[in-house]
């Protein structure tokens, strides 16, 4: 990324989903709200790739499907290539699709299992209206299908005869169709084997670098999330608590809640593993119907004192340079112990 | 002797489009207190070998197993269900990766507890009550007195994988059996799981057989590796010396696979190219041949056996490279060589010429 000031891709400022909690499902009474995504403001700049990190229920997917307009946002504002999208109805919304498309988790489920390839990824453009000719349709078809390493003369194929890697691949193939300006993509590697997921990743890189596609990627590895993201958020409770470059992040998390993610991590390192101490969190993560007063983490942080229960900290620049929402941020001493890099 | 012994595994499936041989030929052995981590991905026969361990695969009509599963010295392939059912939940216990399965939904928690013990042990209800609490307590339950009168639903997801660890627990079982057990888990929540593990391993002595795809949890919990593909076992060792000097190139694939956050960020991963096999159609030879970087004509007919390398004989390696070669490819890999710069430093010619090309799926 350059140190000009690009006009960010993306505006999400304040952004809220609320989903009404029904007491009765017939009655219809109302009973509060899940407040998934409250109050989500950041940028995404042209070209780079945003991480957002969390746990389930932390408001990620949920955001994601705010950002494409999949939902509707219950509050807030979110902008698209400058143009305020937030209440367009789907007609308006139309034009915008073929620049804006989702990657999904489970390569399974998201394909028609009985649509043929070709017609899966070819769908962009019947949608779109371009690439009207049939012959031609299915050049620029198995073309994408070269691109993304499927063999283009499977074009009539059905899904059931992929594998998973390769039904992601088709995933992507039809999300790069069209060309965008932005993918989404959520948790795209998650429900794939490990040998598998390392083909997909080095393909979303590659297409990135070609296209220059601009990519958020929503991830709860927080692995997969480093070596893959520019900048990175994490959410917990429908809430931004930390926003960084990756390499700030990934060295120096200010937050707790970042910390004891990053701690928590596995490391395929026998020898490291005995050395390092984690941050074992207790308890669970409260629900989002009734999340905890002013800082959502207080309840779970080893840091916590009074004031965290009273006060909401605000977004500010800590050490490092990375914005974290936190009265008591974590020092370099703190972090020496917990973090699992080896010291230099 | 060892606590499970388990002698040439071979464990197949009559289905609709043929013989899927799920395991075929596993040997491993766990000692007493001692935790053994299985790794394999999807269709490796990871989780085959250990249901069957458990008897759980001999109700399939369709099921051909042989071998033998030697628990405590006694056969459990030729155990009655009867004998088996005695020990199942009592010396050995399992656990999922998916509560919810595991935990009957109209019952609470502390009703299956209570039922858990009382299979196994003469006891009242009041005194299984007891032991229930006191084992949601050691799991980290907060309020285990009010947690037995809940429904699994009304748990959390770690509550519910705590209190499936609890029931399989509950009577103390010599050998703890946990297929993927933190996978379905967000990382906060596995971290306690692993941390609770570990503890009771060291405190109550308890045998483990972690089966798992993820690296970085054999690294944290296991004394032992096993690492297996399409049904064999492919490395096999102690873990320090896995993770410090793999030999297989299956192992070093899965290592350059992973993204880590212990290491400097670095270029492009090194992914194993393919997919992994169909068990009903194996490769010839080395199942791994048509993946493999440093393939030779010869792996493509000879099946290599589970062979003792180094010194003291503890570490073992299915591959048809000699030692020599699989040193120095380690070595270059280990250097940050790329698998085609690897071969070439150690020398190991390219007559098998990888099937799979890179980012390309074989088939």
């Amino acid at each position: 990324m350059t140190n000009a000031t690009p006009t960010p891709l993306v505006q999400a400022r304040d952004l809220e989903m609320h989903f009404p909690v029904r007491s009765s499902p017939l009655r219809g009474r109302s009973a509060g709200a899940v407040r998934a995504v409250d109050g989500v403001s950041f940028d995404v700049f042209e070209g780079e790739t945003l991480g957002l990190v969390g746990e389930s229920g932390c408001g990620k997917s949920t955001t994601a499907r705010l950002l494409t307009r999949l939902l509707e946002p219950t509050g807030g504002s979110v902008s698209f290539m400058g143009q305020d999208i937030t209440h367009l109805t789907r007609r308006e919304l139309l034009p915008l699709r073929r620049e804006m498309q989702m990657i999904f988790q489970d390569p399974y489920s998201s394909l028609n299992p009985r649509q043929t390839v070709g017609s899966v990824i070819g769908e962009p453009f019947v949608i779109h209206g371009i690439e009207r000719d049939d012959d031609k349709r299915r050049l620029r078809v198995q073309e994408l299908m070269e691109q993304v390493g499927l063999n283009p003369e499977h074009y009539n194929r059905l899904p059931h005869q992929f594998s998973g890697g390769q039904r992601q691949r088709i995933g992507v193939a039809r999300a790069i169709a069209l060309k965008p300006k932005l993918v989404v993509a959520d948790e795209p590697v998650s429900a794939l084997d490990v040998s598998i997921q390392a083909q997909i990743i080095n393909l979303l890189r590659d297409l990135q670098s070609e296209l220059g596609l601009t990519i958020v990627f929503i991830a709860h590895d927080l692995s997969v999330v480093r070596h893959m993201c520019d900048r990175v958020a994490v959410m917990y409770l429908g809430k931004i608590v930390e926003l960084a470059d990756a390499d700030d992040l990934f060295a120096h998390p200010r937050h707790p809640y970042t910390g004891a993610l990053l701690s928590a991590v596995p490391v395929p390192d026998p020898q490291l593993a005995k050395l390092r101490r984690r941050t074992v969190l207790v308890g669970d993560v409260p629900s989002p119907t009734a999340p905890p007063p002013a800082c959502r983490f207080h309840t779970r942080c080893p840091k916590a004192q009074g004031r965290c229960s009273t006060d909401e900290p605000a977004m500010e620049r800590k050490d490092g340079g990375n914005l974290a929402a936190c009265h008591f941020p974590l020092t370099d001493a703190e972090l020496a112990e917990s973090l699992p890099t080896r010291a230099a | 002797m060892a606590l499970l012994e388990v002698r040439d595994l071979t464990v197949s499936f009559e289905t609709e489009d043929g013989v899927v041989q799920a395991v075929d030929g596993v040997s491993y052995s766990v000692e007493r207190g001692q935790a053994l981590g299985v790794v394999g991905e999807s269709g490796s026969g990871k989780s085959v070998s250990s249901l069957t361990v458990m008897g759980l695969t001999r109700f399939d009509g369709n099921a051909r197993i042989s071998g033998q599963v030697l628990f405590d010295g006694q056969d459990l392939l030729t155990a009655s269900d009867d004998e088996l059912r005695r020990l199942r939940g009592n010396d050995i216990a399992m656990i999922f990766q998916d509560p919810l399965s595991s935990l009957h939904p109209f019952y609470k928690v502390g009703h299956q507890l209570v039922e858990a013990v009382r299979a196994h042990r003469n006891i009242s209800k009041a005194q299984a009550l007891d032991r229930a609490v006191e084992m949601l307590a050691l799991v980290g339950i907060p309020d285990p007195r009010r947690a037995v009168d809940s429904y699994p639903h009304e748990f959390s997801g770690g509550m519910r994988q705590r209190a499936m660890i609890a029931m399989g627990l509950i009577n103390d079982p010599k050998l703890l059996i946990a297929d993927e057990p933190t996978t379905a888990l967000d990382v906060t929540v596995q971290a306690q799981i692993l941390d609770l593990l570990q503890r009771l391993q060291r405190e109550l002595d308890t045998a483990i057989v972690m089966i798992t795809h993820d690296l970085g949890v054999v690294a944290e919990v296991a004394d032992q590796i096993a690492v297996m593909y399409a049904g064999r076992i492919v490395e096999q060792g102690p873990r320090d010396e896995i993770f410090a000097a793999p030999r297989h190139p299956y192992t070093w694939g899965l290592l350059g696979s992973i993204p880590r956050l212990d290491q400097p960020r670095g270029e492009a991963l090194v992914p194993i190219p393919g997919s992994p096999p169909s068990l009903i159609q194996r490769p010839s030879g080395c199942a791994f041949h048509p993946r493999c970087h440093y393939v030779q004509e010869q792996h493509k007919r000879v099946v290599p056996a589970l062979e003792q390398i180094g010194e003291n004989g503890a570490h073992r390696v299915a591959c048809l490279l000699a030692e020599g070669q699989r040193s120095a490819l380690w070595a270059a890999l280990g250097a940050g060589a790329s698998p085609e710069a690897a071969r070439v430093a150690a020398g190991v010619s390219s007559e098998g010429a990888p099937v799979a090309i890179e980012g390309k799926e074989a088939g």
